[in-house]
Parts: C-alpha cells; structure tokens; sequence
C-alpha cells in the first residue's frame, strides 16, 4: 500500500531568504487587525458587553424585520435579531436595562418573550442569559488577565528551558496570533464572547506547541551542526519538520471542521476562531518566532552549551554547504 | 526502549482497561445503567446545564446592606447597655450612616464611663474572639466603626445562612440535583438541571422574606406619615392595600418576628376563598402573640413583609391558638412560593441576581447531539487520515487515540466532572495534542529511516527524540490548561478540565503505548523494513 504523503521528502524551502518580506506583510497585516479592532471594535457578546441574550425558534424561518419591530416597540434599546442555521433560530440581544433595579433584566426578558409569543404562535425559548454589567467587566478583566498571564507563562517557560531569543520571538509570535485572530473577529463581526476566549487560549497552546516543535529541532541541529550559519540551520530544521507540521495542521483542521460543520451554532464561532489560529499559528512558527531568532542574533554556540571542541568558534566563520551528516 | 518487561506489559493494559471500565457508566444509555449497582452509578460524567439544559443564577448579596444590618443591631446592644447602666448615660444625635455608629453623650463628664460601658459590651466573645468594632471617641461624640475583621466575619455569616436558606427553598420545590455553591465572599451560584423557566424559583431564591408583625402606631398624623418624618419609635413603611402610593406609620417594635413562626402553608381563606398563606407560632411567639392581641384588642397591627405592609387587620379578640392568616393579592403559586420562604427562614442578607442564564431542554439534546456527531466525524476523519499516512503505525495511533478519549471520560468519571460545550471542545484540541504526539513519532521514524539507520535504531531514536518535544509541548498545555483553570470562569473551566486530563492521557496513550504495540510487533516479526 503506498502511504499519504503530503510533503515531499527532503524538502529544501529557503524560509529564511524571505523573512524580510515576510516581516513586512506580517507586520501590516497585524497592524491592519489592530486598527479594526481598535476603531470598529469587537462584537462582544452578553458575557462581555453585558444584557440581555434571548434565543428563540421559531416553527417557520421569520422575517427578521417583523422580529425586529416586535422587540423595537418595547422599547428596551435595539434588538439586533440575527438568524442561525436554517433560519428558525433567532437570536435577540438587548442592552443593559437602565434601571437600577436587580430584577428589570429578567421582567424585560419575559416581556419579550411574551410580545413574541403573541405574534408568533408556536415559538420556543430555547436560551436565554442576562448578564449584568458588573459580572461583564469581571469576565473581560479575568479574560484578559487569563490570556496575558498564559503567554507570558509560556514566554518565560522558553526562556528558561533554551536562550532568551527563544521567550522573546515565542511571545512576539503568539502576541501576533492572538491580535490577529481578534481583527479576524473585528472585521467578520462575529461574536465574541467566553467560548472564544476559550478558543483563544486554545490558539496560544496550540501555536505554542508548534513553536516548541520547530525550536526544539532548531536546538538539535546548533548542537548536530555546531559550524553551520543560523540561516541555513534553520531553513534545515524548519525543512525537517515541515512534513509533520502540516500533517498536525491537517489532521486537527480535519477535527474542526467536523466540529464547524455538524457541532451546531453554539460551537461555530469557536470552530471558527479555531481553524483560523491554527494557520496563523503554523505561518508564525516559521515567519515571525523562527526568522525572528536571528534577528535577535541567536548564537550557534549557546554559551551555556557544555564544551566540546572547536567550542568558541563564530557562527559566520563556516557556511553550510547542505550535507547532511 | 523498545524492552518492554512482562509486568510493564500487564500493567499498562491494567491501566487501560481501568480507564475505559470507568468510561462505562456514562456511555450507557440512561435505561441500561440503572440496572448498574449504586457505586458503579455514581462514577459517571455530568453534563453541564448548556448540555442538559436547566437554569444558572448567580446572585450577589449587598455587603452595605450587612454593614447597614450590624450598624442597627449594635445600636440596640449599645443603647441597652448604656441604659441599663448605674448610673444611666444618656445619649442623643444617634446615626448609624455607612455602616458606623455615632452618638452624642450628653453629659459630658459620662464620656469616659460611656466608652468603657461601649467597650464592654462590644468585646469579642469567647477566647481568640475577632475584635468587630473601633470604639472612638472625638469630645463628646462616640464613634464605632466596623473592623474589617468583624465585617468579614459577618458577611461570611450571613452568606452562610444565606446558601442554607436557599438550599432549604430549593429543597421544598423538591427539584432535582441543584447545585448551590458560594462563590467568592458575597456570591452563591445555583444551577439548577433541567429547569427551563426559572421565574418561580427566582421569585422563591430571591424573597429575603423577613416577616413582622408590628401594631400600627395610631398617635402619628396623617400630615406626618405625608411627610415621610416618623416621631420615634414608629417608622413609616409602605402599604400594599392601601393602593399605590400609600403609607402607613407602625411601631418599630416587633410583636411577632419570622423566626418565631413553626409552620407556614397555603390554604383558602373561609370567607372569600381567596389563596392565603396560613401559619403557626412556636411556643414563644404564641405566647407574645396571645399577650399583645389581649392588651390591644379592637386596634389595628400590620402585617409586614421585606418592608412593605401587606395588610392592617384589626384585632377584633385575642388570638390564643398561635396560628395566623396572612392576606394579600396571591395567586396559589405566589402564596405557595411565600409560604416555603417562611417556613425555610429569611435571607440574612438581600439578594440579586447578577447572571441568569437558562438553556432550554430542546438546545441542549440538540447540542448533545451535534457534540456528538461532530465528535464522531472528527475521530472518523482523523483515523482514517492518520491511517493512509502512516499504515501499520498509523493504526497503532488510531488505537491510541481511540483509546484515550474513553480513558478521558473514565478519568472525567470518576473525578464526577461536568460536561460542558467548551469541554467537548476541549477533546477536539485533546485529539489534536494526541495526534500531535503520534505524528511526531512516526515522521521522526520516517526522517531516522531516511537517514540509512536500522528499523529497530529508526524506531528506538524516533520515540526517543520525539518524547522528548512531545514532554516539552504537554508541559506548556499543561501551563496554558492551570491558568485557564484558576483564572477563568465557568465555560473556560470546562474546557480547562477536560485539556489538562486530556494531556496526561495522551501521552500515556501515545508515548507508551503505542511504543510497546510497536515494540512488540517489532520483536515478533523482526522487520527489515518498515512501511511508514
């Protein structure tokens, strides 16, 4: 039986010849996510923005203008209805009631539901979460110090484990992940909310495992290969890895689109987020947290390296002429 | 390591079968695992109420309102003790704004006798007792301010019997397996299964149901009870059957408190037939009850609830029998509801709900069924993937990670962890990581091979150097899995839970057992060449 293989053996891709472009577009890209998240803002969901969230389906897909101008005659705020799946399922959100009263959220949600079931015989609450805008602010602050905290967890792990130019390229890469995944959720609008937190910090081990997986080859070839470039060296390692990383990439990108296709509207957006961090965090290991190495002037020789012949030689002094040994 | 001794051999299958033994419970249909004995019942996974549906209510007690509380109650402590003094102090200007007390003693030359009298009665109770209150003094002016200790102390009290209160409540609808849990110091979460629409279980949680009766303080003038100005002790409260708007002044001082009533439920009253809430007095309120009915028959006393006067009825003879009636606009429901408060005891503390979130029983098979689905099509997709790829070792890994997900929920079983959304993610990723840890292995077999080496030196090298990265990469999820557990909330935790079990399994799974499925085929066959 002849076996899948995706990447040819042996590639030799020159990843690190293109950093320079690679910076370049990597460095617009995250700056172009920055400035949506910035001026357009996340669509955050009742985790985060706090309100009212009803979901309710309905026995025919209805018009969403009709759904509109039911909930719009409350006047609670706007009601931004939006369909899920084939239709019948529509979500209502509503902001935090102005009064101060704890108990005008869930009278406003039983209002709805009533106006609703009026005009629409047959429909049924199948969600509903109301959040108050204190428990928000507490989940976008727990939120953000949990995803800070997990990478720069992380960074200092690799900086522990090899030189410090591995921590500082792995928080760069992963801080690029992550605000680009936040513009890939600022421009597409869809929601944000605990799940895809949960799918961030899923992002941030995901890409970091990656990163682990090339720089910890990359540590074995400075030791295999003590005279060689770090250019070359990491083009070979890099290269050597390439047809596992695309086979992990592949297989977990298989998982979820099973998930983003059958798991239902709940798990879309993190299906969504997923897939999406999954590429950015394969494209990062190679472009931003590799290249990046020799731009921080990695050495070939760590000096922590135990001593061995030939120990003090300069990493220019030989250039790599591709044998393997 | 590729030698694997006999006993490892056992005991790694031991392992495996045990985790998937305790999958077992949880897998079975609801139908069949009743006929399970009681401990083997109980090592099941729980599903999380986005799952199963049902209701979640987080609420939040006012910790001003404790202050408010304590304030008042050590005034009556302070003004009883400087009474009952020899000689008597006397005092004036009392306010107990912000949680703090402060008075004027109006003899000066008192001032010192007053603060020693303050300080007595305010001392801690019993052997390394918590100091509650700052006693100061500033001329004549006395001031006790709340330690922090002491509020601590009395918030944690009152959350306490706060959690009690509700459990009983709970207890009374008889709903099934809720969860009530205290969260942070002044938070109790209640999720209750299966619940769709919670308004009656709010409207019981949320009645701090503090029931008085208080006789109705007729000296105060209609242009006084306008004014909203009490003369003092009486205090001016709002009145239910007076129509919107109306007052009505009663005595500060309680005939008949919550705490004195034995037995509360509803019933019909025997003229109209209207719902009412029926009750009996304990021996002590029957008693207090009979002695102020026979001084003030013919005069009004109220009735009141959280505050407000439900209702004024007049004492028309004296009432010995230690039971009541009380009046108002119910429906059965709403007098059914307030007759469990009464009898379960009122909230220490108000509450209100600050989360609520309630997934209806329709969602949530929904998502069970297309968690599972999708989880299916997944692992399908990804066995077969792993098993064009690699053959023989791809299978190897198939079973591995076959393997581990059940191991996941026996390990979920028996910890009785709770199923949520995010954890169904949570295995995604755990399959991901697992076949992480499988495709590692064989491309460095793959590469070892490459590189001319024997099918035993590629096979012993590649599980050797891979491990290595494989032990590297779990240590970091392991990081990313702690902090997500300590610092998130609800559905984060649930994805946390299931990643963290998830990586130790995985690379028990793949590390070690796939190492001695090889090994063995290894040693039997003796391969000269491998297809990988």
């Amino acid at each position: 039986m002849r076996l899948l293989k995706l990447v040819p053996e042996d590639t030799n891709i020159g990843f690190v010849s293109m950093r320079y472009w690679a910076f370049g577009i990597t460095g617009l890209l995250t700056l172009l996510a920055v400035a949506t998240v910035w001026f357009q803002d996340l669509n955050y969901g009742v985790d985060f923005a706090g309100g009212l969230m009803i979901e309710a389906q309905f026995p025919q897909p209805p018009q969403i203008q009709q759904v509109r101008d039911n909930v719009d005659r409350l006047g609670f705020g706007e009601s931004h209805p939006s369909p899920f799946g084939d239709g019948r399922v529509v979500s209502i959100r509503l902001p935090v009631p102005a009064s101060a009263d704890p108990g005008a959220a869930a009278a406003e949600a039983s209002r709805v539901q009533a106006s609703l079931r009026a005009e629409f015989p047959g429909i049924n609450f199948t969600r509903s979460d109301n959040v108050s805008g204190k428990v928000s602010d507490e989940l976008i602050r727990k939120g953000i110090i949990a995803v800070l905290l997990a990478v720069f967890g992380i960074a200092v792990f690799s900086w522990l484990r090899y030189e410090w130019q591995f921590g500082v390229s792995t928080f760069v890469a992963v801080m690029h992940d992550v605000l680009m995944t936040l513009g890939f959720f600022a421009i597409t609008r869809m929601e944000f909310d605990l799940t895809i937190v949960a799918a961030i910090l899923t992002i941030i081990g995901y890409s970091i495992n990656d990163k682990i997986v090339v720089d910890d080859r990359i540590r074995e070839n400075m030791r295999k290969y003590r005279k060689m470039d770090m250019g070359p060296l990491i083009d070979l390692s890099v290269n050597e890895v390439l047809p596992r990383t695309v086979m992990t990439s592949i297989t977990v990108l298989l998982a979820l689109g099973a998930l983003l296709l059958f798991g239902g509207h709940v798990l879309r957006g993190f299906s969504a987020a997923m897939m999406l961090g999954i590429v950015i965090g394969t494209y990062s290991s190679i472009y931003v947290s590799a290249s990046m190495l020799i731009t921080l002037g990695l050495k070939a020789e760590p000096p922590k390296a135990k001593g061995g012949p030939g120990r003090r030689s300069g990493p220019q002094n030989e250039s790599y002429d591709g044998a393997q040994v | 390591m590729l030698n694997f001794p006999r006993w490892k051999v056992i005991g790694i299958w031991a392992i495996l079968a045990f985790g998937i033994l305790l999958s077992v419970p949880s897998l079975l249909p609801p139908s069949v695992s009743e006929y399970l004995p009681g401990w083997a019942q109980r090592v099941h996974v729980n599903l999380g109420l986005d799952l199963a549906g049902g209701s979640h209510l987080l609420y939040e007690a006012d910790t001003a309102d404790v202050a408010r509380a304590r304030a008042t109650l050590i005034e009556d402590t302070v003004r009883r003790a400087l009474r009952t003094n020899t000689p008597p102090i006397d005092i004036g200007e009392v306010s107990t704004s912000g949680g703090q007390l402060s008075f004027v003693v109006r003899d000066p030359t008192q001032v010192d006798a007053a603060l020693q009298v303050v300080r007595d009665a305010t001392r801690p109770s019993g052997f390394g007792g918590v100091r509650e209150w700052d006693v100061s003094n500033q001329g004549n002016r006395v001031t006790l301010r709340p330690t922090q200790a002491g509020l601590d102390n009395a918030i944690n009290q009152a959350m306490t019997g706060a959690h009690d209160v509700i459990d009983r409540r709970i207890n009374a609808l008889g709903t099934r397996e809720p969860t009530i849990q205290r969260e942070g110091t002044n938070r109790i979460l209640v999720e209750v299964p299966g619940l769709q629409n919670p308004d009656q279980l709010k409207a019981l949680i949320g009645r701090t149901a503090h029931l008085e009766f208080r006789l109705v303080d007729l000296s105060v003038t209609p242009q006084q009870i306008q004014s909203g100005r009490a003369p003092i002790g009486s205090q001016i409260l709002p009145y239910a059957e007076g129509g919107p708007g109306a007052r009505i002044a009663v005595q500060r001082r309680a005939i008949i408190t919550g705490d004195m009533i034995s037995d509360a439920r509803q019933t019909f009253d025997q003229q109209d037939g209207r719902p009412v809430v029926a009750i009996s007095f304990d021996g002590n309120g029957t008693r207090r009850f009979a002695r102020v009915t026979q001084e003030n028959t013919g005069k009004p006393f109220a009735i009141i609830l959280d505050n407000v006067v439900l209702s004024a009825p007049r004492i028309d003879e004296p009432i010995l029998g230690g039971s009541a009636q009380i009046r108002g606009s119910f429906t059965v429901d709403t007098a059914n509801s307030l007759a469990i408060s009464l009898k379960s005891g009122s909230l220490p503390v108000a509450l209100r709900i600050i989360e609520e979130r309630s997934v209806g029983p329709d969602l949530g098979a929904d998502s069970i069924r297309n968690g599972i689905i999708a989880s299916v099509v997944a692992t399908a997709a990804v066995l077969i993937f792993m098993f064009l790829s690699y053959g023989r070792f791809g299978l190897y890994a198939d079973l591995a990670v076959a393997i581990n997900l059940f191991i996941i929920v026996g390990v979920m079983a028996l910890m009785n962890s709770t199923l949520t959304l995010p954890g169904i993610a949570g295995f995604v990723l755990t399959m991901g990581t697992a076949v992480d840890a499988n495709v590692l292995i064989n491309e460095r077999i793959r590469e070892e091979r490459r590189k001319g080496r024997s099918v035993i030196m590629a096979v012993e090298n590649g599980y050797k150097e891979a491990s290595r990265t494989i032990f590297e990469a779990n240590v970091i999820h392991v990081i990313a899995g702690s902090i997500m557990l300590l610092m998130g909330s609800g559905p984060i935790k649930g994805f946390a839970v299931v990643l963290l079990i998830g990586i130790v399994t995985s690379v028990f799974t793949a590390v070690v057992f796939t190492r001695m499925l090889v090994s063995q085929w290894i040693r039997r066959n003796r391969p000269t060449e491998i297809h990988i």
